[in-house]
């Protein structure tokens, strides 16, 4: 693909976004493209630190949550908007992301991979007994005050357009980064770490950088995610299935690539609505065995993902091409 | 001449293995020091320590007048002490550009200044035909070359060698013999561990020998190629 074909479709794809909820009026398909578009988001959040750097954490739920719970603890105890309390929730999960990161990052491979599910875990059961933010039993979004400010709506059409903000607004984040040193540094990281050290790059200090970032990013979306839903509870917002999702939409989309997540998104979150539709309820835990499933087969089959899949096979028409 | 590294009683243990032991040397600004020695006489690991990816156990480096002794290696690189590795590393995803864009990014985040100076290295260290080429698709001949213009993009002081001719054919010898002479010129210091010795002869100010971790000559290659203790550990006694 040109630049100029890559430009021609990145605007044609945001011109289609945009008059999308216009085409699909149904609001259970409504829902369904706002829960792409929240998965994308916190997809690329976690690709920057899992699919760039190569640092693969399923406890990313913990920043989703940390979002999630700061900004509706500011909004029902001092009634702050949940703008600006995403914001703080992503300010805060952050600094969590840096404190994390100090402790995991001095194990390797899938050592820090164990390690971030352990502080996941451990915040579940944290908030569970945490009677200050609800506990267990959760907490509710006032419906006192609704509209833009109080980010909360009667129709699905203002959350759509919301999750398709934040989902450009972190899209932008990550190209940028792509496009900037720190996207050499991260990929010179996960490339061979040995290296990238013979080259300046301090591992530690760029972990934490990416990190962070990823972490801020993620804890927007579950800020998002509580204003969309009304209501948070451990067992919703700091789940372990929430954190395999992160990666899997990333690791099925293409790992490491700008759009990776949202293709993976639209599949997988696809796939779990179906399975929702036909076997009505929470699906009875089929979603965790469809997550097995596509985790063996992008291991053996498509290790780059469907866009890394699609990349080699538009490469190879295009040899073909031009040895005809 | 000012003095740009000085090694005083260098050891590195390993456990119960002694890889390098009392290794003393210095080497001036703009000089090429080969290091030679039989397999597992302490090459790489001199080389590891110097470029900080290992604490040395014992004794001091010093680099510039400062003491840098068990700096961690992106220090080092900070301090113009570039290397590279006797297997090569080079990034698999990245094209040949990107890769020698990392290094250049040492001393200027800017994206464009970086490319700029890739790509002067790479046409410097030939390998301009192969900039857009995925790293992994390089022969080793310009995998090494590679690992040298990555090197040289960091704009060390002192350029470590680790085997560079290693596995080159005869007329890529010769190539990577002019590139090291035309580093030179550039004011830079190379160390060279080489087994090749038609690499390494004719281009050393001076040589050093280490054998079963101990330095045990040093001279210039002539003094060198004549030394019996130099000759006894080569042949095998
Ligand atoms: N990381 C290590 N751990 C344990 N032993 C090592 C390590 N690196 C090197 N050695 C040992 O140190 C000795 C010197 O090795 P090396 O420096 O690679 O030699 P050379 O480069 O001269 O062939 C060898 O006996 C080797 O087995
Ligand atoms: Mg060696």
């Amino acid at each position: 693909m040109t630049p100029k074909q890559r430009n021609t479709l990145i605007v044609s794809g945001m011109g289609f976004a945009l008059v999308l909820p216009f085409i699909v009026s149904n609001p259970s398909h409504q829902n369904y493209l706002i829960l792409v578009l929240m998965f994308a988001q916190i997809g690329v959040a976690w690709n920057i630190l899992g699919g760039y750097v190569g640092q693969v954490s399923l406890g990313h739920v913990a920043f989703f949550g940390i979002g999630a719970y700061t900004s509706t603890v500011l909004l029902v105890s001092v009634g702050l908007s949940p703008w600006i309390g995403m914001l703080i929730g992503g300010v805060v999960a952050a600094f969590f992301g840096l404190l994390i990161g100090w402790i995991c990052f001095r194990f390797k491979g899938h050592y820090f991979t164990m390690a971030t599910i352990a502080v996941a875990e451990i915040l579940q059961v944290l908030f569970t007994n945490w009677e200050g933010v609800g506990g267990a039993v959760g907490l509710y979004v006032p419906l006192d005050q609704q509209g833009w400010w109080a980010m909360v709506f009667n129709s699905k059409l203002p959350y759509y357009y919301i999750a398709l903000g934040l989902f450009t607004v972190t899209l932008l984040a990550n190209w940028a980064i792509e496009k900037s040193f720190l996207g050499y540094y991260f990929r010179a990281i996960k490339d061979d770490p040995e290296a990238a050290r013979s080259l300046g790059v301090s591992l530690t200090d760029y972990k934490l950088v990416a990190i962070a970032i990823s972490s801020f990013f993620a804890a927007l979306g579950g800020s998002f995610y509580a204003q969309k839903e009304l209501f948070i509870d451990p067992g919703s917002v700091l789940v372990t299935s929430l954190s395999i999702k992160m990666s899997l939409v990333t690791i099925l989309g293409g790992i490491g690539s700008l759009f990776g997540p949202l293709v993976g998104s639209v599949l997988l979150t696809g796939i779990e609505e179906a399975t929702r539709q036909i076997l009505g309820g929470s699906g009875m835990g089929i979603d965790l065995i469809i997550y097995a499933t596509i985790i063996i087969a992008v291991a053996i089959y498509y290790p780059t993902g469907i866009l890394g899949w699609a990349k080699r096979f538009l490469r190879r028409g295009k040899k073909a091409e031009d040895g005809a | 001449m000012n003095k740009l590294l000085v090694v005083d009683k260098l050891g590195k243990h390993f456990g119960g293995i002694v890889a390098n032991e009392d290794i003393s040397f210095h080497l001036d600004a703009g000089q090429i020091v080969g290091l030679i020695g039989p397999n597992g006489a302490g090459k790489t690991t001199l080389f590891n320590c110097i470029a900080g990816f290992y604490p040395p156990s014992e004794g001091t480096i010093r680099f510039l007048g400062n003491d840098i002794t068990g700096m961690p290696s992106p220090k080092m690189a900070h301090m113009g002490i570039a290397r590279t590795f006797q297997i090569v590393r080079s990034f698999g995803s990245m094209t040949v550009l990107e890769n020698v864009m990392v290094g250049a990014m040492l001393r200027n985040k800017s994206v464009s200044i970086a490319h700029e100076r890739a790509s002067d290295e790479l046409e410097f260290c030939g390998l301009s035909s192969r900039a857009s080429v995925p790293a992994s698709d390089l022969t080793v001949a310009e995998q090494r070359r590679l690992e040298v213009a990555r090197a040289l993009a960091t704009e060390p002081h002192l350029l470590l060698l680790d085997e560079m001719m290693a596995g080159l054919t005869p007329s890529e010898v010769q190539e990577a013999v002019g590139l090291v002479k035309t580093i030179q010129k550039r004011g830079i210091a190379c160390l060279i561990v080489e087994h090749v010795m038609e690499g390494i002869m004719p281009i050393a100010d001076h040589m050093i020998v280490l054998d079963y971790g101990r330095k045990i000559a040093e001279g210039t290659p002539a003094e060198i190629s004549c030394d019996p203790v130099v000759l006894a550990a080569y042949l095998g006694e």
